[in-house]
């Protein structure tokens, strides 16, 4: 990749071709505030907060691309005070129950306040929104307060180009615009697959999981529903599962996941979960352990040959466990007579 | 396949058509029937033209014409006997047309106390010549000069008046040359920025590409204007020829045509026009045997202000929410579906037309330096005269306010005026020299815009008419970006607020730097020009702000919440008037004795002020309120 050379409040960086001032500027630790900005999606510039200047002209950093011997400056007065308007406004129109929004610790709202750096009594100065909107907790897993949603619209790209469902855009015009479903419908109503994508990459307490807990620490792992095999981070806290991430490092999801390896955790400390194979003796089922259940498997399947035996193969198998599956059944169990859940 | 001979052919009949229908001693009766006369009755007027010569059996011509610009006069009806000039008839009701059926072409009597002018050769005694009243004169009317004279649904009569000329001139000197005449012509873009056509058109011919389109922007969102519904209601085919020389020059063998659902009749004319166009071989493949391919297709949008923008405007006939996208890429390089695109405003390509038919000098012969030609404007709001009128750029605005204007009616004074519609300013007495041209307009703080013109009058509050612009604004921003979508809103809260007297201290204050924000932060057109109303009335009124703020005085009389209708015993005739009409029953009062008003109780209607009689004037307007 050719590399490009370029300065950045008066620090000379390298970046590849291609790239953006931004994500330049960000990958040598200069921050550059910015909200509408997503890594996995296109820039749209709608913020308007990653404002440089380039030889007294401003121009939004997402969208620039890196050129041989440009000289930013992220702060000029001019920039600065057009960011100071664009977060004083995003500030007066935001609810400010903070302290009671899941989102604090991680909202980037707060984290650009902070970087700015934002007068209280101006702030004051701005009229306050009036009514707020109704909260849709139509979803099982996620809520959406369009009170606190800044109209970033990642999430509206991110259902259309990462998940291709295209279920959000916005709906209405000027200071009445919202993220909405076709027809502004509920959530639960909509196509929605609740896949999460969406509540991940909201970059404030808008979109949110209804469960949610941080936890102490994390630990790799992979999704057990199916055999695709997403990595996943388990967020554990004492002995319970308490949150899921995906693993953007993992090439079979690179940072997915669907509604079940997102939300579909809470079997794993569950009371009715089964930890042991269960064989059942005189009509009750008794626990066993795995020699004796797979004995007692195979000590039955010897009495079926051919057209007697047919098997049904899982989902939640890896693609190796369904390949033994059906090598064993036309090898051993000498039948073509082998399906998948999946077609069914 | 229409060969050139076939085109000459018809080009011939039509003139000979045109001809005769001037020379076949059958007088011509023709009815204004563009939006502006329809609202005003002019469908009905029709019909009882209709009636009345059938029943008189008299033997005419009768059709319908779009709008000459004398929207203050519609309806108006033109009759042309043989021989004579056109008696332009205005305010014209189903009652007056059998009359003046009966006398003018009866009886010879022309009534001139119901016309407002005459045109074409000759003089009748009593009626001005049209373009030489105060209105007219300073006029120079050439996109509109088809407009209001010719039936639009006729394509033989957009021939007979050097119709398609411009088409056979293009393809007779190439596309090359087309560019360079419309350079030499100094056209700069209609639709608001003033761009010089010529120059976005060399970018689009340049851009290698398999498919180019040209989109013909008649969204025309601006609040009181009406300028481009006009000239395609009374001249479709002007817009289709401008079109396809656009075409030809940039090498766009798709046009689209980006109209507003609200036009129907527009649409009705736009649609019958393509029909035609069709059917004798000006628009399809191979046009005219020049080897150039050229369609037309219609979009409707929905009425969105945000639309007018370019690459909202090509969202919306993409399929998508209409929502600016940032620039580069420009439409000229990728635009509609990724390709090259080209969008110009209606006017512009009726001026192409024009280049074409007439050549580049002709066109040049009005304006001034950098901005050459004339432009369309919808004149609205305090004056006399509202309506479409055209001028040479150049002219000043207290040329077109007063002498074409005729000045604020009722006797009240003229106070500011407004161009550009939401994305201008207002301009104050003191400087209606400026001269109506891209460049003084802007160093004065407003923008030609597409042409628009709101006159206001004394009792015209200025923070109420930026607040009214600011509502607009706020409701048709797209809601992308920050500053725009919030900062609109903030600025219309805090106007809301000194309005109604609840102004603060330093509210002037933010307003100026929250407008400078806007201005410098807003992703679009829409937002870098929405605070533009409210930094001018500012700039060039803060007295007025300072007012309502500090003294909670509007000194218009005109916000509410801030004045107090008041009678003045001493000029009170006692007639009742204002009791009888007052619907809260606020006022109190005898026949022939003082009258009072409750201050509790009134809601500020002001419907006492405008039945107190003339002579008595006793109802006055008071502010600060009395209540406060
Ligand atoms: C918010 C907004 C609304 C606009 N509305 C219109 C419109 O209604 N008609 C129009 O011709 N141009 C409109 N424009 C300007 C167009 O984007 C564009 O500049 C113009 O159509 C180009 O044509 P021209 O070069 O022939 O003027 C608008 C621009 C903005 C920012
Ligand atoms: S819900 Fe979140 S991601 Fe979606 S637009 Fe609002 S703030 Fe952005
Ligand atoms: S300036 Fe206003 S209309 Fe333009 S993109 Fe931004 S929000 Fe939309």
């Amino acid at each position: 990749m050719e590399k490009i050379k370029l300065t950045i409040d008066g620090l000379e960086i390298e970046a590849e071709a291609g790239t953006s001032v931004l994500d330049a500027a960000l990958a040598n630790d200069i921050y550059i505030p910015h909200l509408c900005h997503h890594p996995d999606l296109k820039p749209v510039g709608a913020c308007r907060l990653c404002g440089v200047d380039v030889n007294g002209r401003m121009e939004m950093s997402c969208l620039l691309p890196v050129r041989e011997g440009l000289d930013v400056k992220t702060n000029s007065p001019e920039v600065g005070a057009t960011r100071q308007v664009a977060i004083e406004l995003l500030l007066a129109d935001h609810p400010q129950g903070c302290l009671s929004c899941g989102a604090s610790l991680q909202c980037e709202l707060l984290h650009i306040a902070d970087h700015i750096g934002v007068d209280g009594e101006r702030i004051e100065r701005l009229r306050r929104p009036s009514e707020p909107l109704p909260i849709d907790n139509s979803n099982p897993f996620f809520s959406f307060d369009p009170n606190k949603c800044v109209l970033c619209g990642i999430c509206v790209r991110t259902c259309e180009d990462i998940v291709g469902l295209g279920v959000l855009d916005f709906v209405n015009r000027g200071s009445r615009t919202v993220i909405g479903t076709f027809g502004n419908e509920p959530f639960i109503d909509s196509i929605c697959e609740s896949c999460g994508e969406c509540v991940v990459r909201c970059p404030v307490g808008s979109l949110a999981p209804k469960r949610w807990q941080r936890p102490s620490h994390e630990v790799q792992s992979t999704c057990v529903y199916c055999g695709v095999g997403c990595g996943i981070y388990l967020g554990v806290k004492g002995d319970q599962v308490v949150s899921v991430r995906a693993d953007r490092e993992r090439p079979s999801n690179q940072g997915s996941l669907c509604v079940k390896g997102r939300y579909g955790y809470n079997f794993i400390n569950h009371k009715d979960r089964l930890t042991t194979p269960l064989i059942k003796k005189e009509g009750q089922f008794v626990e066993a352990t795995w020699d004796e259940a797979l004995d007692l498997v195979a000590e039955k399947f010897a009495d079926y040959k051919g057209s007697e035996f047919a098997a049904l193969a899982s989902a939640k198998c890896t693609n190796e466990d369904n390949y033994l599956i059906q090598k064993f059944t036309r090898a051993v169990m000498q039948t073509n007579t082998v399906d998948h859940c999946a077609r069914l | 396949m229409v060969q050139l001979t076939d085109f000459q052919d018809l080009q011939r009949q039509a003139m000979a058509d045109w001809e005769s229908l001037h020379q076949d001693g059958r007088p011509i009766i023709m009815v204004g029937t563009a939006t502006c006369g329809r609202s005003a009755g002019s469908l009905e007027v029709l019909d009882a033209l209709r009636a009345a010569t059938e029943k008189q059996e008299i033997d005419c011509h009768i059709f319908e014409v779009g709008c000459t610009g004398a929207c203050y006069a519609e309806p108006l009806v033109y009759i042309i006997k043989p021989d004579q000039p056109a008696i332009v008839y205005g305010d014209v009701t189903p009652q007056l047309a059998p009359r003046l059926i009966q006398s003018y072409l009866i009886k010879d009597n022309p009534l001139p106390r119901y016309s407002i002018g005459t045109f074409g050769n000759g003089r009748i005694e009593g009626i001005p010549d049209l373009f030489s009243t105060p209105v007219f004169e300073p006029q120079a009317r050439r996109a509109l000069n088809r407009c209001g004279f010719i039936d639009p649904t006729s394509l033989e009569h957009y021939l007979a008046n050097d119709g398609y000329t411009g088409v056979t001139k293009a393809f007779a000197i190439g596309p090359e040359q087309v560019i360079e005449e419309v350079k030499n012509a100094g056209l700069r873009g209609r639709g608001g920025a003033g761009f010089p056509t010529w120059r976005k058109w060399r970018f689009c011919r340049d851009a290698p590409s398999d498919q180019k389109y040209l989109i013909c922007n008649a969204d025309e969102g601006d609040p009181g204007a009406f300028m481009n519904r006009s000239l395609l209601e009374g001249d479709p085919h002007a817009v289709l020829e401008g079109m396809i020389i656009a075409g030809y020059a940039l090498g766009a063998s798709i046009g689209y045509i980006y109209c507003r659902a609200e036009y129907p009749l527009a649409l009705e004319r736009l649609r019958g026009a393509i029909k035609q166009a069709k059917e004798h071989g000006l628009l399809g493949d191979n046009i005219l045997d020049s080897g150039f391919d050229f369609h037309i297709k219609i979009k409707e949008g929905a009425g969105a202000f945000v639309c007018g923008e370019e690459t909202a405007l090509i969202a919306s006939i993409e399929g998508k929410r209409g929502m600016p996208t940032p620039r580069p890429p420009f439409p000229a390089v990728s635009g509609l579906w990724g390709k090259p695109t080209i969008i110009n405003n209606v006017e512009s390509l009726a001026d192409v037309g024009l280049i074409l038919q007439n050549g580049s000098d002709w066109f040049a012969e009005y304006g001034t330096e950098k901005s050459k030609g004339t432009k369309t404007i919808a004149l609205v709001g305090k004056v006399k005269n509202t309506g479409l009128v055209e001028v040479p750029l150049g002219i000043t605005l207290r040329e077109l306010v007063f002498d074409i204007g005729g000045g604020a009616p009722d006797g009240k004074a003229f106070k500011a005026v407004q161009t550009g519609g939401p994305s201008g300013g207002c301009i104050p007495e003191s400087l209606l020299d400026t001269p109506v041209d891209y460049d003084s307009l802007n160093a004065a703080g407003t923008i030609m815009g597409s042409g628009g013109v709101v006159v206001m009058d004394e009792r015209t509050c200025m923070v109420d008419f930026a607040r009214y612009f600011l509502d607009f604004a706020e409701k048709e921003s797209c809601g992308k970006c920050v500053p725009c979508r919030l900062g609109t809103k903030q600025l219309l809260g805090i106007l809301e607020d000194i309005c109604a007297g609840n102004g603060r201290p330093g509210d002037i204050e933010m307003l100026e730097e929250l407008g400078r924000g806007i201005k410098a932060g807003s992703l679009c057109g829409l937002g870098q020009t929405a605070p533009n109303p409210v930094l001018t009335t500012i700039r060039y009124f803060r007295d007025e702000y300072e007012a309502h703020i500090h003294e909670k005085r509007c000194p218009a009389g005109a916000c509410k919440s801030l004045i107090s209708y008041y009678i003045n015993n001493d000029l009170c005739v006692g007639c009742t008037l204002c009791a009888q009409n007052c619907s809260t029953s606020a006022i109190t009062g005898e026949f022939k004795g003082p009258h009072y008003i409750d201050q509790d109780i009134c809601t500020q209607c002001g419907v006492c002020y405008t039945v107190c009689p003339k002579k008595a004037n006793a109802v006055e307007i008071i502010s600060p309120s009395l209540r406060l």
